[in-house]
């Protein structure tokens, strides 16, 4: 029934603004567009960045899986291989520590008036997604081919109904925040 | 509505309206959040203004091409909604040098700055040769239980409380 609002090329672009708009304002209220709160994950000093992290997963899996069986929403998992996701990961890691904020938490770093954010991080990244630009043609062939398992979701994984997964994580994930909060972090 | 005006939420209430964002992006927009792809676009805009159409044939910006997308007005409204949340609180400040690294390094901006700029060029580097960041793999391709992006998540953190400890626990201390 939204598959005519999907369409509307200029409507799509307002409604992802007004996301973002709500986007960046949960990731200022929560604290996790300064500096300090995310390298304190990094430390394991303040673990604020994974309690929102965890929490707006365990919230989005239950509401996105809940849309797919009642037919209102396609799922868009991103391919992989072991060559882009071990091995890019981990250079996104390295940047993540050595900058102190990811690409969504630096727009709105940038917005709060950290200026490291702006003329360091924002100038950067995109630079270091120029350079990628610029080497794609020699990976594409080797490294990011490497160990390739395309699209996969751990329901199709092991053959299960997804809600077999979801439960589990889910229960998982509700775990791990209460230990968090018992260890008094 | 006091409670925009606070300074910060619980981390499960910013964790659970980023969560129910998620959800109506998919059924508003068929789409997940993320936000590295629009620093790629944006890099190719840029480099349009130098060397014109000619950046159109790279095969990268043909696989993403460099113009305003969904997730480019994402990233513009992450801007406005971060400043008009740090407004309503009065955190907006211009501030070059965060806490931790005043208590680390100092409070000279040449040296975060710099570092700022090497760690931003890798993580701009490593996002595209994931295919995502902390949003697109660690939050929207988690939820969807993706493999590719639990693995990236995972090395999203291994490599960065690997370079935070390097840096702090022995870099700054030396």
């Amino acid at each position: 029934m939204f598959k005519t609002l999907h369409e509307k090329k200029g409507l799509q672009l307002f409604i992802g603004f007004l996301i973002g708009i709500g986007f960046g304002f949960c990731l200022q209220k929560g604290g996790v567009t300064n500096y300090d709160v995310i390298i304190g994950q990094l430390l394991f000093t303040d673990h604020t960045v994974v309690k929102i992290m965890l929490t707006a997963m365990l919230v989005g899996m239950i509401g996105v899986h809940i849309l797919k069986s009642k037919g209102l929403a396609n799922l868009h998992p991103k391919p992989g291989s072991l060559g882009t996701s071990v091995i890019g990961s981990l250079i996104f890691g390295v940047g993540f520590g050595t900058l102190g904020y990811c690409p969504g938490t630096v727009a709105g770093a940038a917005a709060q008036g950290n200026l490291d954010a702006i003329f360091g991080g924002i100038v950067g990244i995109l630079i270091g997604a120029g350079i990628f630009a610029a080497l794609f043609p020699k990976l594409r062939k080797g490294i990011l081919q490497r160990g390739d398992f395309g699209d996969l979701t751990f329901p199709r994984l092991l053959k299960v109904n997804p809600w077999i997964i979801v439960a589990p994580v889910a229960v998982m994930v509700l775990c791990l925040l209460y230990w968090i909060e018992q260890t008094g972090l | 509505m006091n409670f925009l005006a606070l300074e910060r939420w619980s981390p499960y209430a910013a964790g659970a309206g980023i969560g129910l964002l998620s959800c109506i992006a998919f059924l508003l927009s068929d789409k997940p959040i993320g936000c590295s792809t629009a620093f790629a676009r944006t890099s190719g805009m840029i480099e349009k203004l130098f060397r014109g159409n000619k950046v159109n044939e790279k095969p990268y910006y043909q696989k993403f091409l460099p113009v305003v997308d969904w997730e480019w007005m994402l990233v513009l409204g992450i801007i406005l909604g971060a400043f008009i949340s740090a407004k309503l609180s009065g955190q907006f400040r211009l501030e070059w040098i965060p806490g931790l690294w005043a208590g680390a390094v100092g409070t000279s901006v040449f040296p975060r700055f710099i570092v700022a700029l090497i760690g931003g060029v890798i993580m701009g580097f490593g996002a595209r040769w994931a295919g995502g960041c902390t949003s697109g793999h660690g939050i929207s391709g988690t939820l969807q239980l993706a493999v590719s992006s639990w693995i990236a998540a995972c090395c999203f953190f291994i490599g960065g409380i690997a370079t935070a400890m390097f840096l702090f626990k022995l870099l700054f201390k030396g």
